[in-house]
């Protein structure tokens, strides 16, 4: 198996055993970003001294016995709003094109600790509004599993690089499903925490009642063990939780006997595309055949969820987003005359479109005579929404559905229509509104080959129940296959196998192992030779025997 | 309830939201937020009356810690990223004539 496929449990386990050293994992995946970004655009900024120099030290710890964890060693990327002290951290927006943080996100500073290796920063949604990761000021980013497709968003490169081998893992970070999203539409897991379990320290903030950072990964053990490690309590951030239970990696049991899950009957409704729908029901009656109870029920509210959080999202943005005034960092327009017509200036020529029009719509709801009637009614439509989520878990341990109501649409597509791009988030909103866990897994493919992914809720602070129904799901549905490897089951497959074991690196002269496997073929032909037409990568393995 | 985005309302909320808008962006403005504000219109459907507005999903009240320095002087590097600095200072523009 290559370095690449590897998952980061696995990897950090061969580091630890001396099979290879962090230095050589670094590089090998350095290789593959750079064969590969031009094709999927999952960074912004790639830190490759900054990385090799990490490696080094984390290598010397593992050697010393000072690092002994699941991620020592292991090669992460890193969405691009999470702050990295000296380490340029755009937003994905020309405001803050130049911007180097003095100090690092709480999240990021954990992931250090644990011994994982920041590669870079990966491409979002500008300011992390999106869906798509369209609204980028330094391109889209293109969906591994097939190019003319988004890889979701707003974490859509840190998804993307973990569906390409361009990481082992990432962060990214979720307001309205912008982890789960993602994470559904490459074939990876993600997650988004308890409201307060991940400190916001260092997060460029969007909707700070509703941000949250989390896992992506490549399979639901990476996500337990990414969780553990970046959960922590923080005296920076005041709405940080003081948790005991964050030993997630301990929930990883196959065992959902007598877990009652319910299946909210408006999750899969009007607007829900069949394959997504018939993948979702198989996975549940997976579910119950190992012993889960699963039943439909109406959770009530749904479809005043969006209004609400598009609400309140939009008025804490512009509040949040009143800190870029081109004075004391970001974009400053070249042609100031005055004090307020330079604030004026510099914000409508630094924001993008989208950022904008969230800016005004929160600005509107936000000001007198409309305060009442849109904000506070948001509000309390949230109490409501909490209390629906209340009432049932009170009946079930889980709630299951779609992560979205279609795979990853095409380029292009979603921007046209806002509305319609906001509606698309209809089944990951109502968990930030209520602050719950929610887990997105890969569940199946539609007719395009595009990854179809599985929501797990939980209820406040039940991370591992979610973590063992997926687990246990996981297990039972079999590999999935990556985006690379065109899927489980193929000559890809058996070639890994064979490989297992024989570690090697890049070097000069020397085709990477990723490279080999990426191609599909020994040939040692570079991707960018390679034709992108027929963008499914199963059809670009054409030298293998199928 | 769309017809509320006048052309003065446009022209407050650039001026609440310190941006400035060409023409072009005015009008396109007002049919996003017209369209946006008819759907949120949708609230409207739920009686709310009585409910307490939950700004925060726990009741995590004010939460205090002395107020001690933790962090080193970093004056040159935060320096670094403003657009325009001098003698260790901020460059703003000219605020009064």
């Amino acid at each position: 198996m290559g370095i690449a496929d590897m998952t980061a449990v696995e990897l950090s386990a061969a580091v630890r055993a001396g099979q290879i050293t962090a230095v050589q994992a670094v590089e090998e995946i350095l290789t593959c970003i750079e064969e590969r970004d031009a094709l999927y655009n999952c960074y912004v900024t790639v830190d490759r001294e900054g990385a090799l120099a990490q490696a080094k030290e984390v290598q010397a710890k593992i050697e010393a016995g000072h690092l002994t964890g699941p991620l020592a060693g292991v090669p992460v990327a890193v969405k691009d709003n999470l702050c990295t002290k000296g380490l340029r951290t755009t937003c994905a927006s020309r405001m803050l094109g130049n911007f180097v943080p003095t100090y690092t996100a709480e999240a990021v500073t954990n992931l250090r600790k644990a011994g994982a290796v920041i590669l870079g920063k990966t491409n979002m949604d500008e300011f992390a509004m999106g869906s798509t990761t369209e609204t980028s000021a330094y391109g889209v980013t293109r969906n591994p599993w097939n190019r003319e497709h988004v890889p979701g968003g707003s974490s859509g490169g840190s998804a993307a690089a973990v569906a390409a081998g361009e990481c082992i893992c990432a962060l990214g970070s979720d307001t309205g499903g912008s982890i789960r999203q993602p994470a559904a539409f490459c074939g990876t897991v993600g997650m988004k925490p308890t409201y307060g379990t991940v400190s916001r320290y260092g997060l460029i903030a969007y909707g700070s009642s509703l941000d949250q950072i989390g896992p992506l990964t490549k399979d639901v053990r990476d996500c337990a063990a990414v969780l553990e490690a970046i959960a922590s309590h923080d005296v920076k951030d005041s709405t940080s939780l003081q948790r005991q239970d964050t030993d997630f990696m301990s929930a990883l049991t196959e065992d959902v006997q007598g877990m009652r899950i319910g299946i909210p009957d408006d999750y899969l409704g009007e607007g829900l595309d069949e394959d997504v729908r018939a993948a979702v029901l198989k996975a549940a009656e997976e579910l119950a055949g190992r012993g889960a109870v699963v039943e439909r029920f109406d959770l009530s509210l749904v479809e005043y969820a969006i209004p609400a959080y598009y609400t309140i999202a939009a008025a804490e943005a512009s509040s949040n987003l009143e800190r870029f005034d081109g004075i004391k960092y970001g974009y400053r327009t070249g042609n100031d005359a005055g004090l307020h017509s330079m604030y004026r200036k510099s914000r409508a020529e630094g924001f993008g479109e989208e950022v904008k029009r969230r800016i005004m719509l929160g600005s509107f709801v936000l000001s007198s005579g409309y305060y009442d009637a849109y904000y506070l009614k948001a509000l309390q439509v949230k109490a409501l929404i909490k209390k629906a989520f209340d009432e049932a878990f009170a009946k079930y341990d889980v709630i299951l559905g779609p992560v979205a109501p279609t795979t990853a649409p095409k380029l292009g597509e979603s921007l046209a229509d806002p509305l319609k791009m906001y509606l698309g988030d209809i089944y990951t909103i109502a968990v930030n509104l209520a602050g719950l866990p929610g887990i997105s897994l890969p569940c199946g493919k539609d007719r395009k080959g595009l990854p179809i992914g599985l929501q797990l809720i939980g209820d406040c602070f039940q991370e591992k129940k979610l973590i063992r129904a997926a687990y246990t799901y996981e297990r039972s549905r079999g590999p999935f296959g990556t985006a690379g490897g065109a899927g489980h089951g193929t000559a890809a497959d058996e070639r890994a196998q064979a490989d297992a074991g024989s570690f090697r690196t890049s070097g000069e002269g020397q085709v990477s192992q990723c490279g080999m496997l990426w191609q599909g073929g020994k040939s040692g032909r570079p991707v960018s030779e390679q034709s992108t037409e027929g963008t499914d990568r199963t059809n670009r393995t054409g030298g293998i025997p199928s | 309830m769309a017809n509320i985005i006048s052309d003065e309302t446009i022209a407050y909320v650039g001026v609440l939201a310190q941006l400035e808008l060409s023409e072009e962006e005015r009008e396109q403005a007002r049919s996003d937020m017209s369209r946006m504000l008819a759907y949120i219109d949708k609230m409207g459907e739920l009686d709310t009356t009585g409910v307490e507005p939950m700004s925060h999903v726990f009741p995590v009240q004010n939460v205090f810690r002395e107020d001690v320095v933790t962090n080193e002087d970093m004056r040159e590097q935060i320096l670094l990223n403003a657009p325009e600095e001098r003698d260790g200072m901020f460059v703003a523009p000219r605020t009064f004539e």
